[in-house]
């Protein structure tokens, strides 16, 4: 039921670019799971979401404007964002939608019909 | 079960491996950062969260570039006092638990605070701010006795 937030653990090794691991919130709502991921200074355009083989890929870049200037202290990473989860079974991948709001990528996960609970009627 | 702040207790397992994927990114980080500031982000491990901050300095203003996602502008307050600029705020829960269950909350919510002593002096009332992409970028000029001075030689 919860594969959702089974992550994939993939090793990075090998993997010509180096990313690092926003942190992410599950959340399971009425008909299916909402999933937001932290990535400041990701725009819509360097989002790149994909489902393949029943997982779930969320790449952020980030397209900073340079900020004029020397910098004297540095707290930021400057890799992009990565993040891999399985997919429920139950979750309709063609029905994925996200959004991108001040840096939190908000993908709402619908569960597919045919899991839904569903009332019968005597006839 | 409610979940308010920063972690939900059912959720054991994945903190683990959670953990795990971030202290491999905080190893990877420690040797990219002065140590200083390598002992700066261990702090929040115990102390809530205190958002990443760059400081940038050119010859008349410094700019503080905080990471803050998901945010509204008008609950973050940026404060000067002594030399120090504060930026601190309150991340609520958006959604009104209605038949929402957690299963994984790593993001914090919750107040945040942080401060950074600016190196020289700065004109507290030419400070401005903006805040886009989750990014909060904030503009201090110098006070006219910091800005660096051309002498001539006559």
């Amino acid at each position: 039921m919860n594969t959702l937030t089974r992550e994939t653990l993939k090793s990075d090794r090998g993997q010509a670019e180096p990313f690092i691991t926003p942190p992410a919130s599950v959340a399971e709502i009425a008909d299916g799971y909402m999933l937001e991921i932290e990535m400041p200074g990701v725009k819509k355009e360097g989002l790149e979401i994909s489902v393949e083989n029943n997982e779930l890929t969320i790449i952020g870049r980030r397209s900073l404007p340079a900020t004029e200037g020397t910098l004297i202290h540095r707290e930021s990473r400057p890799e992009n964002f990565r993040r891999v989860f399985e997919l429920d079974p139950s979750i309709d991948a063609n029905k994925i939608s996200a959004k991108i709001d001040q840096g939190l990528v908000t993908l709402t996960l619908p569960k597919a019909d045919h899991v839904k609970p569903r009332k019968i009627t005597v006839s | 079960m409610n979940l308010i702040r920063y972690q939900a207790p059912n959720s054991t397992p994945w903190l683990a491996l959670d953990r795990w994927s971030n202290l491999r990114d905080e190893l990877n980080s420690f040797f990219d950062m002065p140590l200083w500031s390598g002992f700066g982000r261990t702090e929040q491990l115990f102390t809530g969260w205190s958002p990443a901050l760059d400081l940038y300095e050119s010859g008349d203003h410094f700019v503080a570039v905080v990471e803050l996602p998901g945010m509204r502008k008008d609950v973050i307050d940026i404060s000067l006092h002594d030399g120090t600029l504060t930026i601190s705020g309150e991340r609520k829960r958006e959604s009104n638990n209605n038949g929402e269950t957690s299963q994984r909350t790593e993001r914090y919510i919750g107040t945040f605070r942080r401060s950074i002593a600016l190196p020289t002096r700065v004109d507290p009332s030419k400070v401005t701010a903006t805040y886009q992409d989750g990014i909060l970028k904030v503009t201090l000029p110098k006070a006219e006795e910091a800005k660096p001075k051309q002498i001539q030689v006559s």
